[in-house]
């Protein structure tokens, strides 16, 4: 028998019925109960987080200290134009605000800081991670760290420049329900995710014809912004011919031919720097948002592990990154 | 694209969108965000609580107030320079005509009805104006680019028709528990609290098998379902339960050839579900009601008073009897002033409790499985499932496929499906559009075929089932030759309307020039800027079953239909993919509507108010084939 403390109140069913409707209400219940980090607002990290607030999860903590500017709003609809004129409030401060409005059953707070002086035990507090625009450095050190807690991390990390986006997902050891298509039956799966550094050292010669570019392409991207110490973003046309450099060191050690990652993708890149489309910001957070329910719903099947966007062709395609010896399925 | 020289183009450019709901707030925000500057939003409705979880721009307090009106302050709060005109209004209305349509670079739909979507389209074609088309249901959802001339318009495939069902299943031998939904709905409720001057379509075609609970209970009893001279709310409701649930059911069951192949129904008294019921719950309603009338409480619930706490929970069969018992007395006692004139709304909680219990009961009676109230709810109001995610990426997506239509580069443009499982490990599946249909009744000019038994169908049958339904038309005027049969408008006088009024219930074949085979009819909405040729052929024979409305469109819809397949793309991921055209099937998929929010365009629906109708003819069933090949990831 249910009981009562089990149940939903009748605000959360009013307002959840929806959604209710398709991952039901012990799924519900679950993302009730998830607790979020957020490292950096991005745009995109924006548009998520309103999507897993309005989805009802348990609690989302906010870490950007970084001062408003109207660079940093441009594609952030959680920052109210009163709060451009330099009021001094962090990104994290007036986002939390917004997203408290979204959705009063969730808990936003703010945890100031840098994520690199945070003691291992802080990631104990979450259930899943999300990093906006970070350094690929810093992005594998919180994969890390997450892998090592005692109870599950899951990591995410994101990040939109111009037409791409890309996300990668690291669940580590993950079950969940899920229906196959033509069969009515929930069957309950077991599905184990590679980290971070574990699926940048799978070999590019590893990859077929077919794998989207940008996995390549954004790992030039990466090295050449740690490589030359630049803030993740912070680049242009003018950088191609270093991009192009770094090409060719990167290809020389991947045994692959330089054709391997087309310099029109890394001219696109560069020239955008670090600039959001906001539809692009849109698309890839819904699905970011999506994975996150999914993921502390225990409910779908998740994506493995990297997910590409580019608006230029519109394709939207998952690359499922793995060392052989985990290449079981 | 996100050129500097783009953005400013952007700014110049005036859009309009029509739906300010799910997808809406994700678009305006999407939209504003990018760099738009002049943008008129139409929506006709108020903001609702199941709203919140996706349409993030309206909050609890807005309960109630226009969705146009507040998602434009909303934003504002985030890009105060931004022009905004919100119209809370019907984009069907005439303000809203091809010299409005006219003044914006491209249309941007995120609405909830097939019917405004076919008139929009209208609009467009008329106006000339490109349209971005969207649509989405729970994890999947579409959005598709028309421009006349250049692609395929909306309306170049044929769309389903709202699922609905054969009557004498609904009267007499229903089989799932949808069919006694639908009973309890628009018999039970209906007849009860209801419109009695309307006379519901199942009413009229109860004389199925001869002997149905409908033609009974019409012929039998009128005066049965009204509160008798000193009778107790609780004895009438006792009286309307014994009736239905178990007289009608013994007359049925009278009717031995119905039952020879099926399971014979079971006959529920009161007196044997809840033996002890007399006095105590009639009490409780009792204490509850009062004696004061609250005005349109939405919170009366038997539920509450009940104490049944948890809609998920599947009631046994006495919980449904006390919930139907209870649900009628406090209709008497605190919703008196809806008596009479009640219409089912899925927000009603009283109306639900009452068919959700009415539905199980019968359900129980023929074998059926009983559902939670959450179910019957989802059920009888054809929920949509809705989540902020996909929403939020259609409307990506949208802004994208504007943003290709407004610099010139329309040879990009492409119609994108959102899928929930991968397929060739796509989440997202671009396609490139198809081309015009050169058969479509709407964007080219291709004549109909109307099957009709002239001898007695009406001219009201023709607009309704037909002009109305199927084709979409709003305001009809139809000519037969150079003479003016029928015509619409305000403007009208009252001569001529009450000359059109009085030929509207003649059969087609006695008109002054008789309407018959061989005829053909023109038909024409100004508003749309549409028309169309209708070749009349007379039939004496329908199927009861298939072609309930005695009335097909057919001939040319069938070459429409038997066509060659529109250039379907070649170098599209979809192309050769026969999987994604098979993954999707989803329980609820074949008659979802939802009158709040973002539906698939090709999910057939209607508006609040109407009928869903029968209407499962050959054609619609090919269409549908045709369209699960070619709109893969909705369900049809």
């Amino acid at each position: 028998m249910e009981s009562v403390s089990e149940l939903l109140t009748e605000q959360e069913a009013a307002i959840y019925d929806r959604q209710i409707r398709i991952w039901g209400a012990d799924a519900q219940r679950k993302l009730s109960k998830a607790r979020i980090l957020v490292v950096g607002i991005t745009g995109v990290v924006a548009e998520t987080c309103k999507n897993i607030v309005l989805a009802g999860i348990g609690s989302l903590v906010l870490m950007d200290d970084s001062p408003m500017t109207f660079e940093a709003s441009a594609a952030n609809f959680l920052v109210p134009f009163d709060e451009l004129e330099g009021q001094g409030n962090s990104i994290a401060t007036v986002c939390a605000s917004s997203l408290r409005d979204f959705n009063p059953m969730v808990q936003v707070s703010v945890e100031e800081g840098g994520i690199s002086s945070k003691p291992d035990e802080f990631y104990d507090r979450f259930d899943a991670v999300i990093m906006g625009r970070s350094s690929i450095t810093l992005r594998t050190q919180v994969n890390e760290a997450c892998r090592k807690r005692p109870h599950r991390v899951a990591f995410y990390s994101v990040d939109c420049r111009g037409t791409c986006g890309s996300l990668f997902v690291d669940l580590q050891r993950h079950s969940f329900t899920s229906k196959k298509a033509g069969d009515d039956k929930a069957a309950q799966q077991d599905i184990s995710f590679p980290s971070l550094q574990e699926a940048l050292n799978v070999p590019w010669s590893s990859f077929n014809k077919r794998t989207s570019k940008l996995l390549f392409a954004l790992r030039i991207i990466d090295q050449f912004e740690v490589g030359v110490g630049r803030r993740p973003g912070q680049l242009s046309s003018q950088d191609l011919p270093d991009l192009i450099s770094y090409r060719g060191k990167m290809c020389a050690i991947q045994k692959v031919p330089e054709s391997f990652v087309p310099e029109n993708l890394l001219q696109k890149l560069a020239s955008v720097g670090g600039t959001e489309l906001p539809p692009v910001c849109a698309i890839i957070g819904g699905i970011l948002g999506q994975e996150l329910i999914k993921a502390m719903s225990c409910k779908g099947e998740p994506l493995k592990n990297f997910f590409f966007f580019d608006a230029s062709d519109g394709k939207g395609i998952i690359e499922c990154v793995v060392p052989s010896q985990m290449n079981d399925h | 694209m996100g050129s500097e020289e783009e953005r400013i183009a952007i700014e110049k450019e005036k859009v309009l969108m029509v739906g300010a709901g799910g997808i809406g707030c994700e678009l305006l925000k999407t939209l504003v965000l990018t760099g738009f500057k002049h943008i008129h939003l139409i929506d006709m409705d108020t903001i609702e609580v199941s709203n919140l979880n996706r349409q993030f721009l309206f909050r609890k307090s807005h309960v109630g107030q226009s969705k146009a009106k507040v998602a434009r302050e909303a934003v504002l709060k985030f890009r105060p320079g931004v022009d905004i005109v919100a119209h809370h209004g019907n984009v069907k209305n005439t303000e809203f005509d091809i010299d409005f349509f006219k003044q914006f670079s491209v249309v941007l739909n995120g609405l909830d009805n097939l019917e405004a979507r076919r008139h929009v389209n209208r609009l467009c074609l008329a106006a000339g104006v490109p349209l971005v088309e969207s649509g989405t249901t729970g994890y999947l959802g579409q959005v598709t680019v028309h421009i006349k001339g250049k692609t395929e318009c909306y309306e170049c495939q044929p769309k389903p028709a709202p699922k609905s069902y054969p009557v004498c299943t609904i009267t007499s031998t229903p089989s799932k528990l949808i069919h006694c939904i639908v009973w309890a709905k628009e018999l039970a409720l209906a007849k009860l609290f209801g419109d009695k001057s309307q006379v519901s379509d199942l009413d009229v075609r109860t004389s199925v098998d001869g002997k149905s609970i409908t033609s009974e209970v019409e012929n039998d009893d009128v005066k049965f379902f009204e509160l008798r001279s000193g009778e107790s709310f609780q004895q009438f409701a006792a009286r309307v339960f014994d009736r239905i649930f178990g007289y009608n059911i013994e007359i049925a069951l009278q009717n031995e050839e119905t039952w020879k192949a099926r399971r014979q129904p079971d006959p529920l008294y009161l007196d044997k579900i809840l033996p002890t019921q007399q006095e105590e719950e009639g009490s409780a309603a009792e204490e509850n009601g009062n004696g004061v009338e609250i005005e349109q409480h939405p919170t009366v619930s038997a539920m509450a008073t009940l104490g049944l706490k948890n809609p998920q929970k599947i009631w046994d069969v006495q919980e449904n009897a006390r919930v139907f018992l209870e649900s009628i007395q406090l209709f008497f006692k605190r919703r008196s002033k809806d008596i009479g004139k009640l219409v089912f709304d899925k927000d009603d909680q009283l109306a639900v409790e009452f068919v959700t219990a009415a539905a199980n009961l019968r359900a129980h009676s023929f074998g059926i499985p009983m559902q939670s109230l959450f179910e019957a709810k989802g059920m009888a109001g054809n929920i949509i499932h809705a989540i902020a995610t996909t929403n939020a990426c259609i409307a990506g997506l949208i802004v994208l496929e504007a943003l290709k239509l407004l610099t010139n580069r329309t040879e990009q443009c492409r119609m994108t499906y959102c899928v929930e499982h991968p397929t060739r490990k796509m989440l997202l599946v671009p396609v490139e559009p198809a081309e015009p249909n050169p058969h479509c009744y709407v964007c080219s000019e291709t004549p109909l075929v109307l099957e009709v038994n002239t001898v007695t169908a009406t001219m009201r049958d023709v607009i309704e089932k037909v002009l109305k339904r199927k084709l979409g038309v709003d305001s009809p005027v139809i000519m037969q030759g150079s003479s003016l049969l029928y015509e619409t408008g305000d403007d009208l006088e009252d001569d001529m309307a009450a000359h059109y009024a009085s030929l509207l219930n003649k059969s087609l074949a006695l008109y002054p020039t008789p309407i018959t085979t061989g005829v053909v009819l023109t038909v024409e909405d100004y508003h749309q800027d549409f028309r169309c040729s209708l070749h009349v052929k007379h039939r004496e024979t329908f199927d009861e079953e298939t072609e309930p409305d005695g009335i097909l469109v057919t001939g040319d819809i069938a070459s429409v239909i038997n066509a060659e397949q529109p250039t379907l793309p070649t170098k599209t991921p979809a192309a050769d993919d026969e999987d994604l055209f098979n993954k999707e099937e989803n329980g609820h998929g074949d008659d979802n509507k939802d009158d709040d929010d973002d539906l698939v365009m090709f999910t057939p629906e209607t508006t609040a108010g109407t009928k869903r109708k029968l209407e499962e003819d050959e054609n619609l069933l090919v269409e549908e084939k045709r369209l699960r090949i070619e709109e893969p990831p909705v369900m049809v």
